[in-house]
């Protein structure tokens, strides 16, 4: 079963990546983006025996640093 | 008495063969060099330190992966029992994604990795490592870093404001940091984390010799204590 952890920086943290990427959308010459913020998703293929309380303790223990980042765990069908 | 201090080396450091040259160059004794795969750490330790580089290739974030490595496990346990830990630059991230100091290191505000000397006003200098300074000393050390911008909520900010945990602050801007803090200690004072490279600048011939104090504070610290 295919497993995506999105990982996206709290409110209220500075993204200079995001404000880097928004500078460069507007350099396209594509107006009307008001934000962007940059995340990133990580893509687990795991077995069927692996459990919430798992996947949970892997969001928040490595794949995330939740002094500045959020995660949202999404569970694929097939 | 000698000093017995170690210096970690994860896939990736690269600092960790002036961090050994500077602790032996003041110390009078050679580090321990330990191996990130290795269990344990040597007996008996005064000092360790985790040295700047780019571990794991900074995947995932710069200093989650050393932070869970397993020597590290040996490393909070020391750091826990008292014993002092310095981490310079990806070692102060690794000390924040191990859970020794808190907040994190952000990439830097202006995007650009900084590669300079800067002026750090010394804050703190009652703690082990920076006893060799005067409080609100300016001294220069160079930086050379992507992640730089320490966060950190603004409780957590006052909190190590208000117990004298900030040991050093940017003298100017460098990196967007909170309240520019540079580096900041544990609750204890035997965990100091910080940003700039102490260890390049211990003897003329490096181009100065700001960090030198910090290296004395410690060795002495221990050696008399």
């Amino acid at each position: 079963m295919k497993v995506r952890v999105f990982v996206s920086l709290k409110n209220g943290v500075l993204d200079p990546q995001g404000r880097a990427i928004h500078h460069a959308i507007e350099g396209l010459g594509i107006h009307g983006v008001q934000d962007v913020r940059a995340g990133k998703m990580i893509e687990l293929e795991v077995d069927a025996s692996v459990t919430d309380a798992q996947l949970e303790e892997m969001a928040s223990k490595l794949l995330t640093n939740t002094v500045i980042e959020n995660y949202r765990i999404e569970r694929v069908q097939p | 008495m000698s000093f017995r201090s170690a210096v970690i080396t994860f896939p990736g450091s690269n600092c960790d063969r002036d961090m050994a040259d500077a602790l032996e160059k003041v110390s009078g004794t050679a580090p321990h060099r330990v191996w990130h795969g290795d269990a344990s750490l040597p007996d008996g330790l005064d000092f360790i330190a985790l040295p700047g580089g780019f571990s794991y290739g900074d995947y995932l974030r710069s200093g989650a992966m050393a932070a869970r490595s397993p020597i590290m496990q040996a490393v909070i346990a020391a750091a826990n029992r008292g014993v002092p830990v310095l981490g310079v630059c990806n070692g102060f991230q690794v000390l924040t994604e191990a859970g020794l100091l808190p907040g994190a290191l952000m990439r830097n505000a202006g995007i650009r990795f900084v590669c300079r000397e800067v002026k750090l006003k010394v804050e703190n200098a009652q703690s082990l490592f920076t006893a060799g300074y005067s409080a609100g000393q300016e001294i220069v050390i160079p930086v050379a870093h992507h992640d730089g911008n320490y966060f950190a909520d603004a409780e957590t900010l006052d909190r190590l404001e208000g117990e004298g945990r900030v040991a050093f602050r940017y003298a100017e801007p460098v990196n967007g940091s909170a309240r520019d803090i540079a580096g900041v200690l544990n609750a204890a004072g035997n965990v100091l984390g910080m940003m700039p490279h102490p260890e390049r600048v211990i003897e003329p011939a490096q181009g100065g010799t700001d960090g030198r104090a910090l290296f004395e504070s410690a060795v002495r610290g221990l050696v008399s204590a």
